[in-house]
């Protein structure tokens, strides 16, 4: 019975290990963003970068998964009622408040956020983290305030082109496959859906934009070893975050139905 | 002057530095020899307070530099310091000119319309021109090192810490460093602490030769003490050192 409390107690240690390093970074970010100049060259640069790499593929999921949905909720709905109906409502709501944070969320991990943390990675490996240090300045202020700004600045955006997208997937194949006037579609769209359903999906984004960029960076600046250390930290940065956004998901979303965001 | 006063590192239960002492008066060039992992790289860490040593003293100018800093008090103890990497750490992301600008903004006062004029004076310090926009990766491995020597002295710092300033190097590109490393003694008046197992280096440019081994100094001395050692091991480390040279320079 020790001996299973003890190997229990084992397997906790680098979790708890880790979840102080994160602390500690997230406070050191905090210090250096009210007591440092932003960096707005380099916001601005970043914001450009995380969005230029994910805008294509975010856009392509989610005009797709709207395609499909629609496809799915037509053809059930069809099987059920004879008719396809509330095709706009169930594609609105899945996709602003669920599918659309969440898949974006997901290629922004896999393309970004393996991105930030391969530099950061490579940075520590090469000492360019401590030649920061040396030059008066630090990696919380020079690269993670910037990009953290960076990440729940774009990452929202993103997901208002994944809302618009995903919803006209649903809107083409429902007008054109199951022959539902564009007006019907709309309609249940904007009869249903307000502002809270959006801001529901959209708050959200700024949560999982927080957990990418936080597990990239620890993940970076962890980083051991040559390029094995690098490849190491980039792989285990996408799995990390694509799981703590699956996770997180749910418990913010029943925070926010709590509050009524709903 | 810095004062290094029984100074212990240990990595887990590894004892990497055993109590170290030394003074480095102004001015002088310190070299630290020792085998790799021996802790030549970890003590110089520890000046910067990039490593944090378990115990001891570190006084610079008067200053205990070990004693509960926050951040801030750190990044202001460090600019009397230029650190010169094993590898250059030079940034990829920026070119050379953004490279030996980058201390300026965070550890000067300097007006940035200075900071190209400043640039274009250390690179030609260290022999470099018209060299400005190029990018870190289109950079051989001795101008990386002459680009980071540039970097550091951008500042222009009391101390100059200088990590394995030739390993990688060929015989000229050495011969060329350890040159600056003498010259920015005798132009900036900087006081140099030189982490080499680079034997020739360490005779040529050195006031003082410090053997690390076991995590101790073993001979802080002049290279002719040094080289009249009766110490085994520093006696070993010299006739091996020589042997390798012979074996590099008859492979050649």
């Amino acid at each position: 019975m020790r001996y299973f409390f003890q190997q229990l107690g084992h397997g906790f240690i680098p979790l708890f290990k880790a979840t102080g390093k994160v602390t500690l970074m997230v406070k050191s970010v905090i210090v250096w963003l009210f007591k440092s100049k932003l960096e707005f060259e380099e916001i601005i640069k970043q914001s450009v970068r995380i969005g230029s790499d994910s805008l294509i593929v975010v856009c392509l999921i989610n005009f797709f998964t709207g395609m499909v949905l629609a496809l799915q909720t037509g053809y059930s709905s069809k099987s059920l009622f004879n008719e396809p109906l509330y095709i706009g409502t169930i594609v609105g709501f899945s996709i602003v408040k669920e599918l659309a944070p969440v898949l974006t969320a997901i290629v922004v991990a896999g393309r970004a956020g393996a991105a930030v943390t391969a530099e950061i990675g490579t940075m520590k490996v090469t000492e360019q983290l401590d030649a920061l240090h040396t030059l008066g300045t630090n990696p919380a202020r020079y690269l993670l305030i910037p990009r953290y700004i960076a990440f729940i600045v774009t990452l929202p955006l993103l997901t208002v082109f994944a809302d618009f997208l995903g919803i006209s997937g649903g809107f083409v194949v429902s007008l054109v496959k199951l022959g539902v006037p564009s007006t019907v579609y709309w309609n249940d769209i904007f009869t249903f859906m307000d502002i809270s359903n959006f801001m529901h999906g959209f708050l959200k984004s700024i949560f999982f934009a927080f957990i990418i960029a936080t597990v990239s960076f620890h993940k970076g600046l962890g980083t051991k070893g040559g390029a094995e250390g690098v490849g190491k930290a980039t792989t285990d940065s996408v799995v990390t975050s694509m799981v703590l956004i699956l996770v997180f998901d749910y418990f913010i979303s029943a925070a926010f139905v709590f509050v009524g965001i709903i | 002057m810095i004062e290094i006063k029984n100074l212990v590192k240990k990595y887990n239960d590894k004892i990497i530095l055993n109590g170290i002492n030394a003074d480095i008066s102004d001015g002088e060039i310190f070299s630290i020899m020792g085998p790799s992992g021996s802790g030549k790289s970890t003590f110089i860490k520890c000046l910067v307070k990039l490593v944090f040593p378990d115990s001891g003293r570190i006084i610079v100018d008067g200053e205990d530099v070990l004693g509960g800093k926050n951040e801030f008090e750190l990044a202001r103890m460090r600019r009397n310091f230029g650190y010169l990497f094993q590898d250059g750490a030079l940034f990829d992301s920026l070119n050379v000119m953004e490279n030996v600008c980058f201390g300026l903004r965070y550890l000067t006062d300097i007006e940035s319309s200075k900071y190209e004029r400043i640039a274009k004076e250390k690179l030609s310090l260290v022999g470099l021109k018209d060299i400005q926009s190029l990018r870190v990766s289109e950079l051989s491995g001795g101008m990386k090192k002459r680009v980071a020597l540039a970097r550091a002295i951008a500042s222009e710092p009391k101390y100059i810490l200088y990590d394995e300033p030739t390993t990688g190097l060929d015989p000229v590109s050495s011969e060329k460093i350890s040159e600056l490393i003498v010259s920015m003694q005798e132009k900036l008046d900087i006081t140099s602490i030189v982490v080499t197992h680079d034997l020739k280096l360490a005779f040529t440019i050195s006031d003082r030769i410090a053997m690390l081994h076991d995590g101790k100094f073993d001979l802080a001395g002049s290279p002719g003490d040094l080289k009249k050692s009766e110490d085994p091991f520093v006696k070993k480390f010299i006739k091996d050192s020589i042997c390798h040279d012979m074996k590099d320079v008859k492979n050649k």
